[in-house]
Order: structure tokens, then C-alpha cells, then sequence
């Protein structure tokens, strides 16, 4: 119940609330005016003032800007205004010539109720509580990163420690419900909310406008066609690559150009990583249990860039497969390997490196059964693009090359015993499935070199492709 | 006192009690699972023929893909119709 009349949240600290000060002492003698401060009960001297320095009136009220001054009528609110703007103050107060010493008009300053960190932990304290997770308390001398360690919530790097006020913040990068349905999570099916990604975001390293792409990425992974289960569980080196597309890679900073496959990209790192740790510790996916791995690859902490879209050959991967605007495609990848070619000029010539490094994508005896992804370097796309090679263009041209006859590829064949099984002799054999071979753009302006992913099992038996949209907030 | 919030699925699995394991096949039904993977039915073909040589009952499934857990109604269809399940693993 706010008490009626005038009500004024100001601090000390702020010059335009200082400066209203005459006005404050105009409107205590014109009605009831109540005036509360966020930093210092002393000022204005003589009026009464609340004290609020705690930010429960502040926070309740929902001040962003001090000053904030209000009109109450029954307990409640019916008209604000921020800053200091003579005729709005007249208008809400029915008084008139306040201030008419000052300035018209001055921008007010930020209330402390919603500094950063500050709005998530009176949020804690005065809000209804939103989160359901489980809270695990801490002993005094227990570390918080050594604890996240023993109880088994790591990938082998430190984590953040995800304590309430950090996935408060976490939360906000969304405006859906903690409480969401995110995906059920492979192995142990768990139906995961959006809290729980959110925590596990927070422990990855994530910032809040991060959450909506980690968001799209579980749910791509966690869908019949891409297999989490599978790609979790093979013995092959497989984890999840997660190609973000569209205008919040530029949004959150996401790292396209040099070394977008590598370290040093915050976006990048930990959105990755993000994915992976829901995996881990929602679905219960641990390497020595479900995870199977032979011996892995180190893609398996984290593997996330953006496409380079402006200076591509290619329209953005995400659009070739039907999604628009912002959107993540996830591909079960086993790991990176470059192909240099520092001399080809044409098309013709690139294309032929490029055949002749997919050809051994899992084995240059077997095909059909692994998908791949090349991610084409600027240096590389320039050649396509000035010879107005399109994605369609390059992929029916590498399509051809490496198609050879069947009798090169059954076991035994070359003599080495791994190979299709009998059947194929006599029969042109493609190495990709229709649609087996993706094409990405990404990498720094100086390098004639482009990259191989290749990939786990194909088709409806392994993992698809995936591609689904961001909902951006 | 500092809290964190828990990262996990906080559901222990459910435990499942295995069937006591029986002294003698005689009389009960064996179900061999097939998951699929390249050479599994070389190993299940061989029990298969050891047990029906002692004359116990014998039936075969398959998963659709070694790549996926197997489908709920298999699972149930083996536990309703067999006493002992053998799944069989071959690369």
C-alpha cells in the first residue's frame, strides 16, 4: 500500500535529483509528498525522507530512472514520470511553476535497483521465488569450483559456479518460462526446462543473450532426427557441431572470420560447451557410461562458429535447408581436418582438391554411409565466387568426381581389407547420399585453405542434419 | 551460507530389479535381441543352435538401429514372452 499524494525514488548521487531539489520542497508545501532514497536518507534535508537503501521500494516499483515521480490515489499508482521535464512534473502534480529557475528539461540517471547484478538478486529476495532446481548448499571452506568437481558436474575444465543470482541473470536473456519444456534430453530422456539449460548455460560461461541460440541448440540435438542418443553413445570420435546462422551472430559477437573454428571467441566457446553440458549432466551422458567413445576428439567440449554469410559463394547454410533468419544446423562431426590447396585459381582445379580430400571421409574405401561438411575458407569461395560457382553448382560438380566404380571400393580391393560389401562391382558408386554433403563458409580473409568435418552414420539409422530456428527475443 | 543450483536431471534412475537368475533353462523361454550392428546374427545364430540342442525355447528380435535405444513395445514385447533375454553385441 503506497501512501497517497506525491511520491518521489531519488538518490544523492544523481545531479538531476539534486538539481530538482527546490521543486521537492515547492510540492511538500503544495500537498503530501512522500520522497524515498536510494542512497542517502540525509537530502534532501527536511522532507521527511524514506529510506530505501536496501531497494525494496525501488524494485517493487519498478524505478529504472531516478528521479521517478509519481501520483497515488487509493494506495495505488495512476500516472508516473522520470527525469526531470517541468511540464510533465506540472501536469502530474497540477501544480504550476515549479522549478522555474531550472533548466527545462534533464535526463534523470539510472536507479541503483536495476544495476547489474544488483536487479537479479532483489529479484531473489523480494520476488516470488521462479526457480524449482534443487539448491545445493555449500560448507564454508568448500570451494565452489572444486565442489562443482566432486560432485561430477564438469567436463574436465573448471565451470562457472551457477549460484541463484547468475541464472537469474541467465533467464533473462529469454522471455520464455523457466518452467519451458526444452527438450527431452538422451541418455536418460529427461524432459529439460529451460532453467535447467539456463544453469547449465551459467556454468558454461554463457552470457544471457547467448541463451536463445543454447536454447535452439538442445533442441536440435535432442530431436529423433539428429540423435544425441547416438552421437553420445557410438564408439566413433563424434560430438554435435553447431553452425549458428543469421543476424544474431553479429547480435552477440559470435566469431565468423579468423579462427572462428578455434579458441579465444566467447559466443563461440561456450554456447558449444553449453550443449554439451546439458547433455552431460540433464541427460546423464558421461564418457566411461553411455559415452563409448574409442578415443574421442576434442570437438567433444565444444564445437560452434557462425558462417561468414556476407562475403559467402553460398546462400547461408540454414536458408539451403529451407530456415531463414537466425537459426542453428547441428552436424554429428568427428573432429577437423585442413585441406591446402595454395594454387588452384579455377574452380575446376579447387573442386578436384576438395574430391580429393572427402574422398577419405571415414575410409576412401566406404561411402554413402557418412555424411561430411566442408567448410569452404574466404580465400577458397573467392575462386567459386568469381567463376559464379554456387552451392548447387559445387556440390553437383563434386557429386560427379567422386563418383567411382564400385569394383575400386569392395573389400579387399587396393589391398586393404576394410570396403563395401560385395554387390557394388560394375556400379557407379557416389561417396556421398543426396543431400550427405554440407557446405559452410567461415575463416579469416588470408589462407587458401578450407576444412573437412566428417561425419558419424548417416541417414535415419545415425544422425541427420539438423537445422532449426532461433526464437529470438 | 552459499548455494548453487543443481545442474542435473535430480532424478536417480529407476531401479529395476532383475528376475533372480534361474538355476535351469528347462522349461523357460530364452529371447536372443539382435541390436543390429554388422555380425550380430553370426553370434545369435550359433546360441541359437546350442540352446535349441537342449531343447529350450528360442526367439529372436531386433532392434531397428544398434544406433538408438531400443523401442519401448520391444522391450515389453521380450519381457512379456521370455524369461531370459541374451542381447548380443558383434563388430
Amino acid at each position: 500500500m503506497l501512501p497517497d499524494g506525491w511520491l518521489v525514488v531519488l538518490k544523492h548521487d544523481c545531479p538531476t535529483c539534486t538539481l530538482v531539489e527546490p521543486v521537492l520542497r515547492q510540492l511538500q508545501a503544495a500537498g503530501p509528498l512522500t520522497v524515498y532514497s536510494q542512497d542517502d536518507p540525509g537530502f534532501p534535508e527536511g522532507l521527511g525522507v524514506v529510506d530505501d537503501r536496501e531497494l525494496e521500494t525501488s524494485w517493487r516499483l519498478q524505478v529504472d530512472t531516478v528521479p521517478t515521480l509519481l501520483r497515488v490515489e487509493g494506495g495505488v499508482e495512476v500516472e508516473r514520470t522520470v527525469g526531470w521535464l517541468r511540464s510533465s512534473w506540472e501536469a502530474l502534480t497540477g501544480v504550476t511553476g515549479l522549478g522555474t529557475d531550472l533548466p527545462d528539461h534533464r535526463p534523470g540517471c539510472g536507479s541503483r535497483s536495476v544495476e547489474w547484478g544488483v536487479e537479479q538478486e532483489l529479484d531473489r529476495r523480494y520476488g516470488d521465488r521462479v526457480l524449482t532446481s534443487r539448491t545445493v548448499e555449500l560448507a564454508d571452506l568448500e570451494d565452489e569450483v572444486e565442489a562443482a568437481y566432486a560432485r561430477g558436474w564438469t567436463d574436465g575444465l573448471p565451470v562457472v559456479p551457477p549460484t541463484e543470482q547468475r541464472v537469474l541473470a541467465m533467464l533473462a536473456g529469454t522471455t520464455r518460462a523457466p518452467s519451458d519444456v526444452v527438450a527431452v534430453v538422451p541418455p536418460d530422456l529427461v524432459p529439460c526446462t529451460v532453467e535447467k539449460v539456463a544453469i547449465n548455460a551459467v556454468m558454461a560461461g554463457c552470457l544471457p543473450e547467448h541463451l536463445p541460440v543454447v536454447l535452439a541448440a538442445v533442441a536440435a540435438a535432442c530431436t529423433d532426427s539428429f540423435n544425441m542418443h547416438g552421437v553420445l553413445a557410438t564408439t566413433m570420435p563424434t560430438g554435435p557441431v553447431v553452425i549458428v546462422n543469421g543476424p544474431i551472430t553479429r547480435a552477440i559477437g559470435m566469431n565468423s572470420g579468423g579462427n572462428a573454428l578455434g579458441q579465444g571467441n566467447r559466443a563461440n566457446a561456450t554456447i558449444g560447451r553449453a550443449l554439451q553440458l546439458v547433455v552431460r549432466n540433464v541427460g546423464g551422458g558421461r564418457p566411461g557410461e553411455v559415452d563409448r567413445a574409442t578415443q574421442g576428439q576434442p570437438g567433444k567440449y565444444t564445437s560452434c562458429f557462425a558462417e561468414a554469410e556476407d562475403t559467402s559463394p553460398f546462400e547461408p547454410l540454414a536458408e539451403s535447408r529451407g530456415v531463414t533468419g537466425s537459426a542453428v544446423t547441428l552436424f554429428a562431426g568427428n573432429g577437423h581436418w585442413p585441406v591446402v590447396d595454395q594454387l588452384s585459381r579455377t574452380p575446376e582445379s579447387l573442386a578436384r582438391s576438395f574430391t580429393a580430400a572427402l574422398r577419405g571421409v571415414a575410409h576412401p574405401k566406404l561411402a554413402i554411409a557418412f555424411d561430411a561438411l566442408l567448410i569452404v575458407s574466404p580465400e577458397h569461395g573467392r575462386v567459386l565466387r568469381e567463376a559464379g560457382w554456387d552451392r548447387d553448382r559445387l556440390l553437383a560438380e563434386l557429386d560427379a568426381l567422386l563418383t567411382v566404380p564400385g569394383d575400386e571400393l569392395t573389400r579387399g580391393a587396393g589391398g586393404m581389407a576394410e570396403g563395401l560389401p560385395p554387390g557394388f562391382e560394375g556400379v557407379p558408386v557416389p561417396k556421398f547420399r543426396p543431400g550427405g554433403l554440407l557446405l559452410a563458409h567461415a575463416g579469416g580473409t588470408a589462407g587458401l585453405f578450407s576444412t573437412v568435418v566428417p561425419g558419424w552414420v548417416s541417414g535415419p539409422g545415425g544422425s541427420e542434419p539438423t537445422t532449426i530456428a532461433i526464437e529470438e527475443t | 551460507m552459499r548455494t548453487l543450483l543443481d545442474p542435473t536431471s535430480e532424478s536417480a534412475p529407476v531401479t529395476r530389479t532383475l528376475n533372480p537368475r534361474p538355476a535351469s533353462l528347462d522349461g523357460l523361454t530364452v529371447g536372443l535381441l539382435d541390436i543390429s550392428k554388422a555380425r550380430s546374427d553370426v553370434l545369435l545364430d550359433r546360441i541359437e543352435q546350442r540352446l535349441a540342442a537342449d531343447g529350450v525355447t528360442v526367439r529372436r528380435y531386433a532392434k531397428p538401429t544398434f544406433s538408438k535405444p531400443a523401442p519401448i513395445d520391444l522391450r515389453h514385447e521380450i519381457a512379456t514372452q521370455c524369461e531370459v533375454v541374451i542381447e548380443a553385441l558383434a563388430d
